[in-house]
């Protein structure tokens, strides 16, 4: 197929939406247009980023006014019938908020805004931004956040981990508190992600990382996958 | 009938409060050393019509879950009372 065509959603409020583009369009070379947050329309994306910021001020909580927006409604929808979905800081707590992912973000363990490098150990290549990386390895990623600490119930918890949902962990110990050392989840499908550290700061070696690409890399490859999903799924029944 | 919603969200216990110990921290600096723990949370007014109390406490209740609070990570509790009062 021709590579994926990107939609990168822009709240009033968000400010890492003109990076998730720069990434996609002038760094990777992706086709990939704004999503307005009013509009309902997904111009026919093959995938979708919900970036960084302050969506509608962090009024009440974090991300949770965004989930009712008409782009939301869209997206909900996308996900649901297995579109690719990644949700980056701000991102990620407006996919908990509406419920694509499991858990909450709340407020870092030492009320401090972290804004650094972290290592992030890959524990998991069956979603749809993480399939062309390698379990095990560590990414250097940049997080700069002060509401990421991860928090859900221990059953939600235990059942994350069994079912191999957790795709990124602070390689040195979670700096906000996170359960788990959790930087990054899935839902059980695989196809709709969310991670505090941001991707799309780590795609240009003149800023000190490249470590990011591969997240976005990942898309098409998931894609395609999809795609011959039906065979492989028959292959691995036979088997 | 119009009636007025008070509506207080807190983090659930098993939820870390890293603002509520800072203030609680802040507290004991003060010589308020009786101060065990602080939960910090949100109080939020809703005023709005209802046919009944009955009705307006059922609506307010599912505010509450589907908006003012996130059963994730907090609790809520809420008295409703006639607007005129």
């Amino acid at each position: 197929m021709s590579a994926p065509k990107w939609g990168v959603v822009v709240f009033p409020g968000s400010n890492d939406d003109r990076d998730t583009l720069y990434a996609l369009e002038t760094v990777l070379g992706l086709d990939a247009v704004p999503l307005w947050h009013a509009s309902s329309d997904l111009q026919g994306v093959d995938a979708i980023a919900l970036p960084g910021g302050f969506s509608y001020g962090d009024y009440l909580r974090a991300g949770a006014l965004a989930c009712f927006s008409p782009i939301m409604q869209a997206v909900t929808a996308f996900a649901h019938e297995g579109g690719p979905v990644l949700g980056i800081c701000n991102g990620f707590q407006i996919l908990c908020e509406a419920g694509l992912l499991p858990g909450a973000l709340v407020r870092n363990r030492d009320l401090q805004f972290i804004c650094r490098t972290e290592y992030l150990k890959v524990e998991s290549t069956g979603t749809a931004f993480s399939c062309q990386l390698e379990k095990g390895d560590t990414l250097a990623i940049p997080v700069k956040h002060g509401e990421g600490c991860f928090a859900v119930d221990p059953d939600t918890l235990a059942s994350i981990e069994k079912n191999g949902q957790v795709v990124f962990r602070y390689a040195e110990g979670a700096p906000n508190g996170s359960l788990d050392d959790i930087a990054g989840i899935s839902s059980e499908q695989g196809n709709v992600v969310g991670l505090m550290p941001h991707p799309e700061h780590a795609v240009d070696a003149l800023l000190g990382s490249t470590d990011g690409r591969g997240l976005f890399e990942s898309v098409a490859r998931w894609l395609e996958g999809e795609r011959g999903g039906a065979t492989a799924a028959a292959q691995g029944a036979s088997r | 009938m119009q009636f007025v919603a008070k509506v207080y969200v807190t983090p659930k216990p098993a939820i870390l409060d890293p603002q509520g110990k800072a203030v609680a921290s802040s507290l004991g600096s003060l010589g308020y050393q009786e101060v065990s723990d602080v939960r910090l949370g949100k109080y939020i007014e809703v005023r709005l019509d209802g046919e009944d109390r009955d009705q307006a406490s059922s609506r307010v209740d599912e505010m509450c879950r589907r908006l003012l609070a996130n059963e994730v990570i907090e609790e809520y509790r809420f008295e409703l009372e006639d607007a005129a009062a």
